[in-house]
């Protein structure tokens, strides 16, 4: 099967899985493209994730991303379709009847059950990002900094990446 | 902006599609999008809804690629990506932290939490068996605590 079809088809069934947004299915995404296919590095990995992070919009530009990486711009084209059909076209079929089950307790139910799996997945996803993104002490070291003002500052990350982008252009990560 | 610039939603809308949108799967402003567009105009409203909030950011993110792949093994580029890499990753390490924050007192959910963590960034599993396992099992859980 060609990339571009592979990639495709894997992206329409991980889209309708995505609960809690794309960095849930970052680690499949990055054991299929990364692990089993080698079509990018680790630290490309990691890069791809800080460009769809640094630019505006939601951060499921990352597939587009990949997508471009893989095989160029149909393929950028072609992911960023798979990701986005298959669950815009659920939400919109199931805004619909989700008006009547308003104040539901089932409802209340299926929101605690999803929350610590989607947890799991971001923690997995920073981990796996953590691990891929470092190459050296310091790199370490910004993603704990960055960890930490984040959950204790309003600092705006675009901050956070410019001082490490300029860390990285001295040489030091 | 939907709610206090235009007033195209109540704030008990708004919290009401928010809910639902953080439930489905795929990025969350995506699919407020999606119902809010879909409710004024229907299957139209839902399609250029849609296409004003990717266009610009589509093309931002492909030109960045592009430019990524062009200059991106040029070795001052490289080190600079190195550093933004790291504070990526921070950034999704902080918001599984946040997120996790009001979990951790509960042990059944503290317990789910780990296992997937477990499950897909050290022993590197495949997503789909695990979640479609854990999930179930999850709510499941849930359902008889609150009962």
């Amino acid at each position: 099967m060609s990339p571009l079809v592979a990639l495709a088809l894997r992206f329409t069934v991980l889209s309708l899985v995505a609960v809690g947004g794309v960095t849930s299915i970052l680690p499949e995404v990055h054991r299929v493209v990364v692990d089993v296919n080698h079509w990018m590095t680790d630290v490309q990995f990691a890069q791809a994730f800080a460009i769809a992070q640094a630019s505006p919009g939601p951060n499921m530009l990352i597939v587009t991303i990949i997508g471009w990486h893989v095989a160029g711009l149909p393929d950028a084209l072609v992911a960023t379709v798979a990701m986005i059909t298959p669950c815009a076209t659920l939400s919109y079929s199931v805004a619909r009847v989700w008006q009547r089950f308003q104040g539901a307790a089932w409802r209340r139910t299926v929101e605690a059950g999803l929350a610590p799996v989607t947890v799991g997945l971001t923690l997995a996803t920073g981990w796996l990002l953590a691990r891929g993104a470092s190459t050296s002490w310091l790199g370490y070291a910004i993603t704990v900094a960055t960890t930490m003002l984040v959950i204790f500052t309003r600092l705006n990350p675009l901050w956070l990446f410019a001082i490490a982008g300029a860390l990285g252009l001295a040489g030091l990560v | 902006m939907l709610v206090e610039e235009r007033r195209w939603l109540t704030a008990r809308e708004f919290t009401d599609v928010f809910s639902l949108c953080n439930l489905l799967p795929g990025p969350n402003t995506l699919n407020i999008t999606v119902v809010v567009g879909s409710r004024f105009h229907g299957r139209r409203g839902a399609l250029v809804a849609l296409a004003g909030l990717m266009t610009l950011p589509l093309v931002v993110s492909l030109t960045l690629a592009m430019v990524y792949t062009r200059y991106g093994t040029v070795p001052g580029v490289d080190a600079a990506l190195r550093g933004v890499g790291a504070v990526a990753a921070g950034l999704a390490v902080a918001m599984g932290l946040r997120m996790a924050a009001p979990l951790v007192r509960r042990p059944h959910m503290l317990a789910f939490l780990l296992v997937t963590f477990a499950a897909i960034a050290v022993a590197r599993w495949p997503l789909l068996p695990v979640v479609f396992g854990l999930i179930p099992l999850s709510v499941l859980v849930a359902w008889r605590r609150h009962a």
